[in-house]
């Protein structure tokens, strides 16, 4: 039974991953990123990581989609208004692809899964084993990666603010 | 899993499905007699006695209406916006309890639909996703009043959602758990959260108006500036969706209030009447005091509406971003400390 759901949900989530490359829209693109994300929760609860399956809801899906979507409904795009892309961008797009390939081919070839990953801690996605690992063993990364987030925050802020100051 | 266990969580699942719609249903009654009575009119009162078939004739009148669909509408989304807004306005009731365990023929069933350890998160993340149906409904129509409306939307209820969560947070420092059915155990009897938590209380009220798009923060659906909002190319019942999702709304973030806050299904001398009423009886009037409690609160949500006036976009930013996050974020810190002193002491 669960595999089952694994593989229904693996298959689309595929799908609709790729449908945000294909779609024409940039709206219906981001609406299957939505679908997307919707089935990594899924993914999520079958794993019983249900803190991560609600935050990734919340987070991903009902947060930065809804500013994603936001700011394509503000600008709008549709074919007379969509920059040209130049060809040098084109290229250098294509090569951080290829690199994206070798990187994730090197990491599965590194990781060598023959035998499934069995979760030794059915419980660690519950909130408290999870608040546990999080401020215990891996304080000061989780500590740096909060800090880092809040330097994104002021330098948005900051460049926001310029442009105010010079109009 | 076995068939009885599935067919009392359907039932669950329908009656609680039932008991909001017609509570919606009855809340568009409710609002225009509260409308009425506040400005001293009488409100509808010809359909039956005291106008209580007025909702059915209004349903049957959305019904009957004609469907129009703009040529330039974007034709799926915009048949699936109305209906994404009632499906996230009903998931919220899953996780709520209605009342303590009830005793059916010798067996306890819970009035809960289910009890998962993040129902707290949920809710938010229900409340959260609530926004998709009026910005792809808005976005779908085709039309620069419901695009301005559906962005309004969108930016209100990121807005509010930050100062929501950090309510809660200060919430939860003091429940230490995410379980809504182990929170309300918390609060038996007289024992509410909102003795010790009135400003985060306050907080989270005004952030559900937010969310829940009332006055005075309906800025999305602003007739003077935007026509009628997100629905302004909305017809028949697509509309009535939409004008359902916002009372279904009210109704689960009434609950929500009264679970988190007021204590859900708790009231003082609840032990005596357990013991006078039986393990069948006494969790039914559980329920009763909770009803009792939500529809306080939609009559307070009716009552703002018609007494405090729609705010302006940048009072309603300000107030959102300058007054309640640092409040709710001061309100984290004193109750983080207060914890700390009384386990130390």
């Amino acid at each position: 039974m669960g595999t089952q759901v694994f593989y229904f949900v693996a298959t689309l989530s595929i799908i609709c991953s790729l449908m945000v490359v294909f779609a024409k829209n940039p709206i219906h693109s981001v609406l299957y990123l939505i679908l997307t994300f919707f089935t990594f929760t899924v993914h999520y609860v079958l794993l019983n990581a249900q803190f991560l399956a609600v935050v990734n809801f919340i987070v991903y899906m009902g947060a930065i989609m809804v500013l994603f979507l936001f700011v394509l409904m503000l600008l709008n795009l549709n074919k007379e208004s969509e920059p040209l892309k130049s060809p040098l961008i084109k290229i250098v797009g294509l090569i951080a692809g290829c690199c994206l390939v070798v990187t994730l081919i090197g990491s599965f070839k590194a990781a060598s899964i023959n035998s499934p990953l069995v979760l030794q801690n059915q419980g660690l996605g519950l909130v408290e084993n999870l608040g546990k690992e999080l401020f215990g063993p891996f304080l000061l990364p989780f500590e740096l990666s909060s800090l880092l987030l809040l330097t994104a925050m002021v330098g948005a802020v900051l460049l926001s603010k310029k442009d105010e100051v010079e109009s | 899993m076995d068939t009885g266990f599935i067919i009392e969580k359907f039932i669950l699942v329908a009656v609680i499905f039932g008991i909001s719609l017609v509570v919606a249903m009855y809340s568009t009654y409710a609002e225009r007699k509260v409308a009425a009575f506040l400005q001293d009119r009488l409100g509808p009162d010809r359909a039956g006695p005291f106008g209580i078939l007025q909702p059915l004739a209004d349903g049957v009148k959305m019904f009957m209406k004609e469907e129009i669909i703009p040529t330039a509408a974007n034709k799926f989304l915009f048949i699936a916006g109305p209906g994404l807004a009632l499906l996230c306005a009903c998931i919220g009731t899953a996780v709520i309890p209605w009342g303590s365990p009830m005793e059916i023929g010798g067996k306890l069933v819970p009035l809960q639909v289910a009890d998962i350890n993040v129902g707290v998160l949920y809710i938010f993340g229900v409340v959260s996703l609530g926004v998709y149906g009026v910005m792809i409904g808005g976005w779908a129509s085709n039309n620069k009043y419901s695009l301005l409306s559906a962005i309004r939307a969108a930016s209100q209820n990121i807005s509010y959602e930050i100062a929501m969560g950090l309510s809660i947070i200060a919430l939860l420092l003091m429940t230490n758990t995410l379980s809504l059915k182990t929170i309300v155990e918390q609060q038996h009897g007289f024992n509410w959260n909102a003795w010790y938590q009135p400003l985060g209380f306050l907080i989270f009220m005004i952030c559900s108006f937010a969310e829940t798009n009332r006055a005075p923060f309906d800025l999305p659906e602003c007739e003077t500036e935007l026509i009628g909002g997100y629905h302004t190319e909305y017809s028949s019942m697509k509309l009535g969706f939409y004008l359902f999702a916002e009372y279904i709304n009210m109704f689960v973030s009434s609950a929500v209030m009264a679970t988190l806050y007021f204590g859900g299904y708790n009231y003082p001398g609840m032990d005596y009447m357990a013991t006078l009423l039986g393990p069948t009886w006494a969790p039914l009037f559980g329920v009763a005091i909770l009803f009792l409690k939500i529809v306080c609160f939609i009559f307070f949500f009716m009552w703002v509406r018609w007494t405090i006036p729609r705010f302006r976009y940048d009072q309603l930013m300000n107030l959102g971003w300058k007054v309640l996050i640092p409040l709710a974020i001061a309100n984290i810190i004193v109750t983080g400390i207060v914890i700390a002193f009384v386990e130390k002491f």
